[in-house]
């Protein structure tokens, strides 16, 4: 019974996945030291582990929404996984507070080489309204490198997924431009 | 005036409202939370602050919810070394938040079971006290500090007994918090949560904002509850001035409210198939979530109606057109998960997984205080907007979820009930709007005044009190997030159960981290 119900449901949705947006490399904060034998290792995929470093949880909403229907990352070879050693990308939220400080350093460390980080939100990108103060270290680039910042609070999926394809494509627009 | 087992004066915050205030000796708090207790109630909230600049001392405040609504309590502390009577023993959910309020203020409670720092990791030193005035605002975050700090949980021991340590950091896209399980096989004997991984100074970022930027930073308490904190932060300003709000304006607030209810619950349906392997109920629910989405963007510019509150009334409105496709939505969506609760009653697997896992018995979910959607599955009947409704739930006669067996089953259908409620509540909503101005200005009060807003979150009860100082700037404020008590029944639900269902457990409750991190 469920499995027919399911079918019909499935049948009725149909796809409601979207054409990927573009990268948007204005949010690059710098040249990456990609080329194109990198990209060759990656081909288009890029696994990418998230670290919370102190957020408010709204810009995780959009983290889950971007792995929605509409979105159809893996379709473009871009995928969450669940350990940094298994990543490619960090893709860190928040203000980093100072009891996430050492957590997100370490994680930082464990991401082979090559690597990239994007700050996700405002907070992660400037340290939002939360500032800096005796509990946090406001933005990411306080802590570690960051190679692509996300305004935005939070940031739209697609404004978030043109910022990660602004990191990746960074090696293509070098070997093209 | 209510007639309350006691001889206290209790003063309304506001005419015909359900907020009551009391000053209360130290000494008298544990024989009020002992009525309290017996009559039903419970606690809520506990916070403190330092009151030295207004020539008091340290206070400690607590907010109980009792058969006549919140009575909101302060005692003044004496001395040097500021104490008050452990609660924890009457209310074991105020544990974690007296020990919250020591590390941030050095106010203690006397003869406390544990000890240990709970926001304090290793941030700041042992002897310094963030929320005390004297400490700056603007510490810088390089000043000295010690490089770890040992916490000892509480081991478990005996044959075969183990330890797994799971986070900060989690394997899927969640907020940061520690799990220490304690385990026989796969069944868990035991959790203990250490949390505070998020906690970012909120409350001292507060102090000196001016009054509307201080609704921005209460809607980022906890960023899925925006309205919930926003508007209780706003309720509790325009208190504190004596600001009345258009009737236009409390409208659109219960209207983003109830949209954020239905936002959330969607996405959490879809988590909980997810967890149990039906992706199909994930993809579902998160297209209908995504359509909801887009079009509070549409409507309103926000796809999670951020920043839509301001004290006195709100920033935004809805014209007939926007009123006509989110009435269409609400009509479809009804219309869908409907189908879908179909598919999720009939589907067997779902039903296995859903059903006698994480259980928090009703009396124990009384005892140890679970709060909204998760206390209404175990049976813990309150509501706010159905019991002490403000405007203009007074109008709108809501309905109650509730469930007993307090199990993952439980949850999801007191999530199913809400959401059709939410979405009957918003088509009435429009239907009966007000015309009429979207705020009013807020004037400043002669002096330092104070105010408490309270509101059924999503996720539950979600309290807000402010004190504005005499120049109308912030002095102090404390928001409170329903998950402060029901994370401490997260450690009850998974009693037996096997660890890999801790994921679908912790996702029926889906508390805040941040919001409770502060
Ligand atoms: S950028 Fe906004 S949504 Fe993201 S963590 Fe900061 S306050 Fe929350």
């Amino acid at each position: 019974m469920a499995t027919f119900l399911i079918l019909q449901q499935i049948l009725k949705t149909g796809s409601v996945s979207e054409p990927a947006p573009e990268a948007d490399p204005a949010l690059r904060t710098r040249e990456q030291a990609l080329h194109a034998d990198i990209l060759k290792v990656f081909g288009q995929a890029v696994a990418i582990r998230h670290v919370d470093a102190g957020s408010c949880n709204g810009c995780e909403l959009e983290i889950h929404a971007l792995n929605g229907p509409h979105y159809n990352i893996e379709g473009m070879g871009v995928k969450f996984v669940a350990s940094p050693r298994h990543a490619d990308l960090l893709l860190v939220t928040g203000p980093v507070t100072r009891n996430m400080e050492i957590a997100l350093k370490r994680a930082f460390e464990a991401v082979p080489e090559p690597k990239w980080v994007v700050a996700m939100g405002d907070c992660g990108c400037t340290g939002g309204m939360f500032g800096e103060n005796y509990a946090t270290c406001g933005k990411v680039s306080s802590v570690i490198p960051v190679d692509v910042e996300v305004p935005g609070c939070p940031p739209t999926p697609v404004a978030l997924l043109q910022g990660i394809l602004a990191a990746v494509s960074g090696g293509r627009r070098d070997a093209e431009g | 005036m209510p007639k309350h087992p006691d001889d206290l004066a209790l003063t309304p915050q506001t005419e015909g409202g359900f907020v009551w205030r009391s000053r209360l000796e130290p000494g008298r708090l544990t024989a009020f939370a002992r009525i309290i207790q017996d009559e039903g109630g419970q606690l809520l909230a506990l916070w403190g602050a330092d009151d030295r600049h207004l020539g008091r001392n340290f206070t400690v405040h607590v907010a109980f919810l009792s058969s006549v609504g919140l009575i909101w309590t302060t005692s003044e502390l004496d001395g040097d070394q500021p104490a008050y009577p452990d609660l924890a023993h009457i209310f074991p959910q105020a544990d974690r938040m007296q020990r919250a309020a020591f590390d941030l203020l050095g106010i203690r409670a006397q003869d406390g079971v544990d000890g240990r720092a709970w926001l304090r990791h290793a941030a700041w030193v042992e002897d310094a006290f963030p929320l005390r005035k004297d400490f700056p605002a603007r510490a810088a975050c390089r000043s000295p500090r010690p490089e770890t700090e040992p916490y000892p949980f509480i081991r478990v021991e005996g044959e075969g007994v183990h330890e797994i340590a799971v986070g900060p950091i989690h394997a899927a896209t969640i907020e940061p918090g520690h799990f220490r399980f304690s385990v026989i096989g796969d069944r868990i004997l035991r959790l203990e949560e250490r949390l505070g991984y998020t906690h970012k100074g909120t409350e001292k970022r507060f102090e000196g904002l001016d009054l509307a930027t201080g609704a921005k930073l209460a809607g980022r308490v906890s960023g899925d509850s925006h309205t919930a904190f926003a508007w209780a932060y706003c309720m509790a300003v325009e208190t504190a001035t004596a600001c009345s709000v258009p009737d236009r304006a409390i409208w659109l607030r219960a209207l983003f409210l109830e949209m954020e209810r239905v936002a959330n619950h969607l996405g959490d349906l879809g988590f909980l198939g997810n967890d149990v392997a039906l992706t199909f109920g994930f993809v579902q629910f998160w297209r209908l979530k995504e359509d909801w989405m887009r079009l509070s963007a549409r409507l309103f510019g926000h796809r999670y109606l951020f920043d839509m509150l301001l004290p006195g009334g709100v920033a935004t409105d809805i014209d007939a057109r926007g009123k006509a496709d989110l009435d269409a939505l609400c009509k479809r969506i009804a219309g869908e998960v409907q189908t879908l609760r179909h598919i999720y009653d009939e589907h067997t697997g779902l039903q296995d997984r859903f059903a006698n896992t994480g259980i928090v018995a009703p009396d124990m979910a009384a005892r140890l205080g679970l709060t909204g959607l998760a206390g209404r599955a175990s049976s813990q009947a309150w509501d706010a907007r159905v019991q002490f409704p403000c405007a203009p739930y007074d109008r709108l006669d809501v309905n109650m979820a509730l469930q007993k067996s307090g199990d993952v089953l439980a949850r999801a259908e007191v999530r199913f009930t809400e959401v059709f409620e939410s979405l009957r509540l918003i088509r009435l909503l429009l239907e009966q709007l007000p015309a009429g101005a979207l705020h009013a200005p807020c004037t400043q009060a002669a002096g330092v005044c104070e105010g408490l807003g309270w509101v059924e979150g999503w996720r539950g009860p979600v309290i807000v009190a402010v004190r504005i100082d005499a120049d109308g700037r912030l002095d102090r404020v404390h928001p409170h997030d329903p998950s402060w008590q029901n994370w401490p029944l997260v450690e009850v639900g998974v009693l037996g159960n096997i660890v890999p269902d801790f994921p679908l457990i912790n996702k029926s409750f889906n508390l805040s981290y941040s919001g409770p991190d502060l």
